[in-house]
């Protein structure tokens, strides 16, 4: 009888030599995601425009102010994540950890200023149309939010355990994508909804 | 323009500019609503002329040039999509196998061809199954011939393939098997062109009509 071979690993899977596989789940995820951000818009583009609601519906009032300082805060924290990534790249371990701690505070100071003005803001979901789309559109970021925050705590640890080096850091880089597109998110919300 | 989210810096630049490009516009909306309008406007404009512009075919790549073959052998990496049956390109190999007296060595590239969303869904499998079988199909048609070959199933980017393969199999020289002119989507691409440019070893084309010769 003939001696059959047996591979001790299953066969190596086939990789594109263009297209990272992660980096292009990572694609594909936000595709989904901007499909996602789309159709709430459509829905805040037809109760304000098309059905020509009040916006805010009188006699409430939108914080304006207190948004646009979670604006900068959200903002400021793309700076650390990028400044993370840029210290690994850097073999900068110490700056990478500062980053992702910073980005990590500074994205869940925004989620819980949120949600305290969603405390204090006078209407509800149940309200109307108005509150219905702004709870739903910055309801909806917010949940990104805590996705990212979710992400950045697993770079996080994995940082302080020890893990990435210059060259192999795709943990931090993908979900710096990732939080990179709920800042641009967070941007074209509150342009829309609070500013205009 | 490249992809704003294929790193995290180019994604970081692209946040910057959202930051800017809806601050003007929220600036001029406050103070007039048609300012906004018309800022908005221009911004975009702008935005989609610097894309438009900035759309310019890739400069051709260094040329690969690899030699990794032992002295007294000629190595000729043969590359070719459903052609690779074909009688020109056999007749071909045969004459420059047998061009000199060094013994030649011959590695045939069998690229997995894929549709564009297959590819971008990594769904690549039965395109790499199809090459496997025209590859072997192909290897023992030459083995039949009395040619020493190898072979591989490569990128479904022919330029890409032939890269990958000169990393590997350092050629004296690259033939490239098409369809004739007209139904080649590889002649309509340049493809014979952009390899004589990125590679520094001679690039012969061989055009295979497999209607003519079934």
């Amino acid at each position: 009888m003939a001696a059959v071979d047996h591979a001790a690993h299953p066969p190596v899977a086939n990789q594109s030599s263009r297209v990272d596989a992660r980096t292009l789940g990572m694609f594909l995820f936000i595709a989904s995601e901007i499909m996602l951000f789309g159709s709430f818009f459509t829905i805040y583009f037809f109760v304000r425009v098309s059905a020509g609601t009040p916006w805010p519906t009188p006699p409430y009032q939108l914080p304006v102010f207190v948004a646009g300082m979670n604006t900068i805060i959200l903002v400021t924290s793309s700076f650390t994540m990028h400044w993370a990534l840029q210290a690994i790249k850097r073999g900068n371990r110490s700056g990478l950890k500062a980053g992702l701690v910073l980005t990590f505070l500074l994205g869940l100071t925004f989620l819980l200023t949120q949600i305290l003005e969603y405390s204090r803001i006078g209407f509800t979901p149940h309200t109307d149309a108005f509150g219905s789309v702004f709870f739903g559109l910055t309801g909806l970021h917010g949940a990104h939010v805590f996705v990212g925050l979710t992400l950045l705590a697993f770079a996080t640890i994995r940082a302080f355990r020890g893990h990435y080096t210059e060259e192999a850091h795709h943990g931090v880089e993908i979900p710096g994508i990732y939080w990179h597109f709920v800042d641009v998110m967070w941007i074209v919300v509150y342009t829309t909804v609070y500013i205009l | 323009m490249p992809n704003p989210l294929r790193s995290e810096g180019e994604a970081f630049r692209f946040l910057l500019g959202t930051v800017v490009y809806f601050a003007l516009i929220a600036i001029a909306g406050v103070i007039n609503a048609w300012a906004g309008l018309v800022v908005f406007i221009v911004l975009t404009i702008a935005v989609v002329w610097w894309w438009w512009s900035s759309r310019q075919p890739a400069p051709p790549r260094q040329a690969t040039s690899i030699r990794g073959g032992a002295p007294g052998e000629k190595r000729i990496l043969v590359i070719a999509n459903e052609t690779v049956g074909g009688a020109p390109l056999l007749d071909k190999i045969k004459e420059r196998a047998s061009s000199s007296e060094d013994t030649a060595k011959v590695h045939v590239v069998s690229p997995a061809l894929n549709s564009p969303l297959r590819h971008l869904a990594s769904d690549e499998d039965p395109a790499r199954a199809a090459a496997q079988e025209r590859l072997e199909r192909s290897l023992r048609k030459l083995k039949e011939e009395g040619i020493e070959a190898s072979g591989e199933v490569g990128d479904g980017d022919p330029l890409q393939a032939l890269e990958d393969a000169l990393r590997t199999f350092g050629a004296d020289e690259i033939v490239i098997s098409t369809h004739p002119e007209g139904r080649s989507n590889w002649l309509e691409r340049g493809l014979v062109t952009q390899a004589r440019e990125r590679f520094a070893v001679p690039v012969d084309h061989v055009v295979v009509d497999l209607g003519d010769a079934s």
